[in-house]
């Protein structure tokens, strides 16, 4: 649905929670009235609690979930009303890194970020010439055909992280990335999220590390029983 | 870009194929128990059909004239029967000639014809083999025979004795009962197992899709499209059919050979393994037909129900 006033007004915005709320059908209260925006090329961290409403935010973004209230927008467009063929189009433009890295345990480094390249439609010619420049990016060229087991944690986030930027997308969403890891690798997942960032794609992250809040020194969101209780363009943040 | 697609979609079918090998194997046993049963049906139906044919090939009717008919009453009669629409062929064999053939029919049974030779006259009559269109002209025939002794008797007149196609009608009919029961039985059988087939595939394709649930995932994360995503699981459906139907085939080429020689015998008057032979074409694309059908049915159902895009 494209939003019948103002366009210039959303071209601002990247993404725009207008008044969403999300209640469970166990009564839960997930997201609570929540309005926030992120404009392009931000890098925006979520910090949290457990239960504070930042997975169910970040489900809302892949339309996983629908808002019981509000609208969820990505640019001009009311992203739960998009038709099937409309969602795939809108879910290649955003990237997905995950705390348990999700890879596919049977396929090498290289397999596992040129599956996500099949799955959105690339060409065979694009798969191998864009796969290996993307393991180089983060720093995995010598390892691109150990399968998944034979790499460590940070390792594997790299993996995924190669896995979210190769179809190029305008927007990364990162759930804990660092979660699993030890503070080197935590320090370097971070370094290249930054360097993703810096080459003009829009991060949000989310994370209750507090290290890391500070490293970035960047936009937080801090949330609590599904609201927003701060949003600090100076990094200040409330856990 | 299309052949692109689909090669990626057939290539993950491979995999998911084999990957799931037991389970594949499973599959592919109870189709091809199903696509036997099929074939089985074909033959038993060829088997029937044959011997069917072999005995309307010798039905005909045999009209006996009482022993005081002349010549030209049994001639009349024959001309009269020619000019019936239905009558094929008309063989006329006189006294005499009834005569000499049962002599050489009972030419080692010395009491028979002994007790022939104690009679001081012939005692068989002329007869005339008569022989209709199509089999199923027969009734017609007889219809009017029947007519015509019926009005022979009316005038007190009997010049044909007897006509004896009633019991071979009993045979066909018979038979013609056997085949249409052979075929609802059979169509009630597939049925059955087509059922079998349609469930145990569709929960081989559901297990499938569990198992290639992280797959999914990330296809579903990264903007996969339908087909993408859904094409693989169509394809190993496809793929069961396909593979039990070539090995149903093969396995029916040594048992076709076994039994061939056994059909013959019975008095079918098919070789089941000629048969075979020389109706593979067609044996070809029922089973493969079928057997597409039944993976491409059950993989559709099972993706419609468990896998939501």
């Amino acid at each position: 649905m494209v939003v019948p006033f103002g366009v210039s007004l959303y071209t601002v915005f990247m993404l725009l929670f207008d008044k969403v709320t999300k209640l469970y059908k166990d009564n839960s209260l997930a997201l609570d009235n929540i309005s926030m925006n992120i404009k392009p090329r931000e890098f925006v961290s979520i910090v949290g609690h457990s239960g504070a409403g930042k997975t169910t935010l970040l489900k809302m973004i892949l339309a996983e979930e629908e808002p019981t209230e509000g609208i969820v927008f990505f640019e001009d467009t009311d992203i739960h009303s998009l038709r099937r063929k409309e969602m795939n189009q809108y879910r290649r433009r955003i990237g997905t890194v995950f705390q348990d890295f999700r890879l596919l345990p049977d396929k090498t480094a290289y397999e596992n970020v040129a599956f996500a390249m099949e799955a959105a439609g690339r060409s065979d010619e694009e798969i191998a010439s864009d796969v290996p420049h993307v393991l180089e990016l983060v720093d995995l060229g010598r390892k691109m055909h150990n399968f998944p087991h034979q790499l460590s944690g940070g390792e594997k986030q790299r993996v995924a992280i190669a896995r979210a930027i190769v179809n190029q997308p305008d927007f990364i969403i990162a759930d804990e990335p660092t979660g699993n890891l030890d503070p080197a690798n935590t320090y370097e997942i971070i370094q290249i999220l930054k360097k993703i960032n810096d080459l003009g794609t829009t991060i949000l992250l989310t994370t209750h590390n507090v290290g890391v809040i500070e490293n970035l020194g960047k936009r937080v969101i801090s949330m609590k029983n599904g609201r927003i209780i701060e949003d600090s363009a100076e990094g200040k943040y409330h856990l | 870009m299309f052949w692109t697609k689909i090669k990626r979609v057939v290539r993950a079918g491979f995999v998911s194929f084999w990957r799931n090998g037991y389970v594949s194997l499973a599959s592919v046993l109870v189709m091809t128990v199903t696509l036997s049963v099929i074939a089985s049906v074909m033959f038993i139906g060829a088997l029937l059909g044959s011997t069917l044919e072999g005995i309307k090939d010798k039905v005909d009717i045999n009209v006996y004239f009482v022993k005081s008919a002349t010549e030209d009453d049994v001639r009349e009669l024959q001309r009269t029967l020619q000019t019936l629409p239905q009558v094929a062929l008309i063989g006329y064999t006189s006294r005499e000639d009834a005569l000499k053939q049962f002599r050489e029919r009972h030419v080692s049974d010395s009491l028979t014809l002994s007790a022939l030779d104690e009679l001081s006259e012939n005692p068989l009559g002329a007869n005339l083999n008569v022989r209709a269109k199509d089999p199923s002209q027969y009734e017609q025939i007889v219809n009017y025979l029947q007519t015509r002794i019926d009005s022979d008797a009316a005038n007190n007149v009997k010049v044909i004795d007897r006509i004896n196609y009633t019991q071979n009608k009993q045979a066909i009919d018979a038979l013609s009962r056997i085949i249409d029961a052979s075929r609802r039985l059979g169509a009630i059988v597939i049925g059955f197992f087509v059922l079998v087939s349609v469930l145990i595939t569709f929960n081989t394709i559901r297990l499938a899709i569990y198992i290639f649930r992280e797959e999914i995932a990330v296809m579903r994360l990264v903007g996969a499209s339908e087909a993408f995503i859904r094409g693989p699981f169509v394809t190993v459906g496809l793929m069961y059919g396909f593979v039990s139907a070539l090995v149903t085939l093969i396995l029916l080429y040594p048992f076709t050979y076994w039994i061939g020689p056994l059909t013959l015998k019975m008095g079918t008057g098919l070789n089941l393994f000629e048969y075979y032979g020389g109706n593979f074409g067609q044996l070809f694309l029922i089973v493969t037909g079928a057997g597409l059908f039944l993976g491409a049915v059950s993989s559709y159902l099972a993706v419609k129900k468990y896998l939501k895009v």
